[in-house]
């Protein structure tokens, strides 16, 4: 007997085969009686709190300040940075060109000074920014080899809490939750910020939902 | 070339009740009593231990208590484990035909000899020779750094604490944190000998041995054909596997090797992707006391253009479908890793996590291993006993783990099946020998209220005579009274002449 079926059939003479239609109704039947969300207002502020929570910095902006902010803080950190296809053009619009590197290659990236992305949703209650890597976002490697991510959120994709955050993703695309800096809590159980992922986080909060 | 390649000699296998070799006992690893007695004469283990549960336990209750409905979360969280453990071969079924059809390829392995098997083979097929490891329970379970090394193949741990533990030639000794152990001046000291490019003048502030790590490993991440990962959740009808992690590391290695192969038990599934709103609530929290870890990366398959090309998945059971057919015994595959049993412990926090003689230390450790491998070694045997039944790990499981329940349901298959001292079954015959005679039990309570002549320092025995030494070589022993109840009696005429023999 192969392994797959030994294993099934070891698993099987203690917990017998359902048809799916049992399955289903079992599983309906697990209670849920936690919260949807733990806040209802100010969920902007709330995530503009957590997230600083994380030593990331948080900036809010209107949609007219958006493409100033992003220039600023771009060229507070000398060097390229990596900006992924599908980027709304005005949002790097006084950004210097010759510092901006369009889709680099993989092996590029680690000679970049940062990169600069949008994101899928993200998570008030926790500080969480999610990227599913679609327009705007560039492949998992672009915004995790360079030692700086800006991440520009836009107020309507801000969810109160993890339930419905994760109501909104799809899980067939690669998915990547950032919170905060890369830290680490190995030395003494204390978390240190800045290990192997980008060691400074800076969030442009978009309010006004604009682009 | 940096790094060493560890060689925790894991050659001795205990022997199991399974089919087949389980997980691996360290070598001549003594009994939990003995193992602990030495890690509790060590002064500066303690102070490290104490310091390192301390504060989490402390961040822990504040980042639980922020949710009122944590009551909630750890219900659901216990009813959604449970329903796939009454349902697993479905959704095994379900995840390995799921993560297929999204390009990636399933492995079954029954134990750990064949995991290592299956992960040797791919490797092998890249021809490569070097693979960077994102930290995992299951690859140090099945021992698959130590096989690898055995075929050649170098295994580079990327989380820092691993990375301590492996320049350190050392054993990991927590679930979440392996090199706990360690203090920052222990880290430094293990850099500046085994890390080939530390700098000099490193010195032992957190942000600089982080940093260190950083530019220690930055080459390899960089250069790495092959990942070996573990897997904190599968979703199995989406086929979608999710990695919790904190560096970075792991989004590493989940996506710049051309090859990943990912170890994962068959319990570490949930049914659906609505399923994580628990556990990314409640895993997090009671593992790092944070609101959610830096990173959490989740992929189904293979996605063109992004990470990984060639991805397979390897479920494994090495013992889990021997657990899940105990009634009792099976809740302990709820376990999520989070480690906040550990951090609560008495016992762990003074014995440390070596004591447990196996990966899986604390008080889970203590109902995994010895299901897991079977109660078939002196360090299985002992460990169910390892625990006062205090019940803090308990209280702290976000998915209820009832650990003290377990225990106690294992202490009687250790009594029954395991390797029972000889002594033990000596002196409960004598004692069913004495009991059934009442002049054999007056001659008895005679002769231990003589033992009082042995009475120590603080009014205990520490050492018994003869062969009931063994006894006291891991514990005191009460001193017996004076007078035995019975002989006080007939003494007394049932303490009517009392008064007047005093």
């Amino acid at each position: 007997m192969n392994a797959r079926e030994e294993i099934l059939g070891r698993i099987e003479r203690v917990a017998p085969r359902r048809d799916a239609a049992e399955v289903a109704a079992s599983y309906d039947r697990i209670a849920r009686d936690y919260l949807r969300r733990h806040h209802d207002d100010g969920v902007l502020d709330l995530f503009a709190e957590r997230v600083a929570d994380y030593r990331a910095m948080v900036r809010r902006v209107t949609p007219d300040e958006l493409p100033g902010a992003v220039a600023e803080l771009l060229a507070a950190r000398p060097g390229v940075h990596a900006v992924p296809d599908g980027l709304p053009a005005g949002w790097i619009a006084a950004a210097d060109a010759a510092a901006l590197a369009h889709a680099p290659a993989v092996a590029d990236l680690d000679g970049m000074a940062g990169a600069v992305t949008g994101c899928t949703a993200a998570i008030a209650e926790t500080g969480t920014i999610v990227l599913d890597h679609g327009p705007a976002q560039g492949p998992r490697a672009l915004s995790l080899v360079p030692d700086y991510h800006l991440i520009v959120v836009r107020a309507g994709q801000v969810a109160p809490d993890v339930p419905e955050a994760l109501e909104r993703l799809d899980a067939r695309r690669p998915l990547t939750f950032v919170s905060g800096p890369s830290a680490t809590s190995d030395i003494e159980l204390s978390r240190v910020e800045g290990v192997h992922g980008p060691r400074t986080l800076e969030v442009l909060l978009v309010e006004d939902g604009g682009r | 070339m940096t790094g060493t390649t560890p060689d925790r000699a894991t050659s001795h296998r205990a022997t199991s009740h399974h089919e087949g070799p389980a997980m691996p006992t360290y070598v001549g690893m003594p009994s939990f009593p003995s193992a602990a007695r030495a890690a509790v004469a060590d002064t500066r283990l303690r102070g490290n231990l104490a310091h390192a549960t301390s504060t989490i336990r402390g961040r822990r209750a504040e980042a639980v208590a922020e949710l009122d409905d944590w009551a909630a979360l750890r219900e659901s969280g216990k009813q959604i484990k449970d329903h796939v453990l009454a349902n697993l071969g479905h959704y095994l079924r379900m995840l390995e035909e799921r993560v297929t059809a999204a390009g990636g390829t399933v492995h079954w392995a029954r134990d750990a000899d064949e995991a290592n098997r299956i992960v040797i083979g791919l490797v092998k097929a890249t021809g490569e020779t070097e693979v960077v490891k994102v930290k995992s329970m299951a690859t140090q379970e099945i021992g698959l750094n130590e096989a690898l090394a055995e075929q050649g193949v170098t295994a580079y741990e990327t989380d820092l604490a691993e990375l301590i533990v492996q320049l350190g030639d050392d054993r990991p000794s927590h679930i979440l944190v392996p090199a706990i152990h360690r203090n920052r001046s222990d880290i430094r000291d293990i850099f500046l000998r085994s890390m080939p490019d530390a700098p000099e003048g490193l010195s032992d502030s957190p942000a600089e041995l982080a940093e260190a790590s950083r530019r220690h490993l930055r080459a390899k991440f960089l250069s790495a054909k092959v990942a070996v990962s573990g897997v904190n959740f599968a979703v199995a009808d989406t086929g979608t596997l999710v990695v919790l992690e904190s560096e970075g590391n792991g989004r590493m290695c989940l996506t710049l090797p051309e090859t990943l192969i990912s170890v994962m038990g068959v319990e570490k599934l949930v049914p659906s992707w609505r399923d994580l709103e628990v556990f990314l609530q409640s895993l997090p929290r009671s593992s790092t006391a944070e609101r959610m870890n830096p990173y959490t990366s989740a992929w189904t398959g293979v996605t063109p253009g992004d990470g990984p090309g060639e991805f397979h998945l390897v479920l494994l059971d090495n013992g889990r479908t021997a657990t899940l057919a105990d009634e009792v015994g099976r809740q302990a595959l709820r376990c999520i890793r989070c480690s906040a049993c550990l951090n609560v412990c008495p016992v762990y926090a003074r014995a440390g996590g070596h004591a447990y003689g196996s990966p899986y230390p604390g008080p889970i450790g203590a109902i995994l291993s010895p299901q897991i491998r079977g109660i078939g070694s002196e360090v299985d045997a002992s460990l169910p006993f390892a625990s006062s039944l205090c019940g803090a790990c308990y209280e702290v499981c976000p998915v209820a783990i009832d650990i003290p329940e377990v225990l106690v349901h294992l202490r009687a298959r250790a009594v029954e099946s395991g390797p029972r001292h000889p002594l033990e079954r000596t002196a409960m015959n004598a004692a069913g020998w004495t009991l059934r005679s009442p002049t054999r039990l007056a001659l008895a309570q005679r002769a231990a209220s003589a033992s009082r002549r042995l009475v120590g320092r603080r009014g205990r025995i520490r050492r018994l005579p003869g062969p009931l030494k063994a006894w006291t070589d891991t514990r005191d022993a009460p001193v017996p009274p004076p007078e035995s109840f019975r002989a006080w009696w007939a003494r007394t005429d049932g303490g009517r002449t009392e008064e007047r023999d005093k």
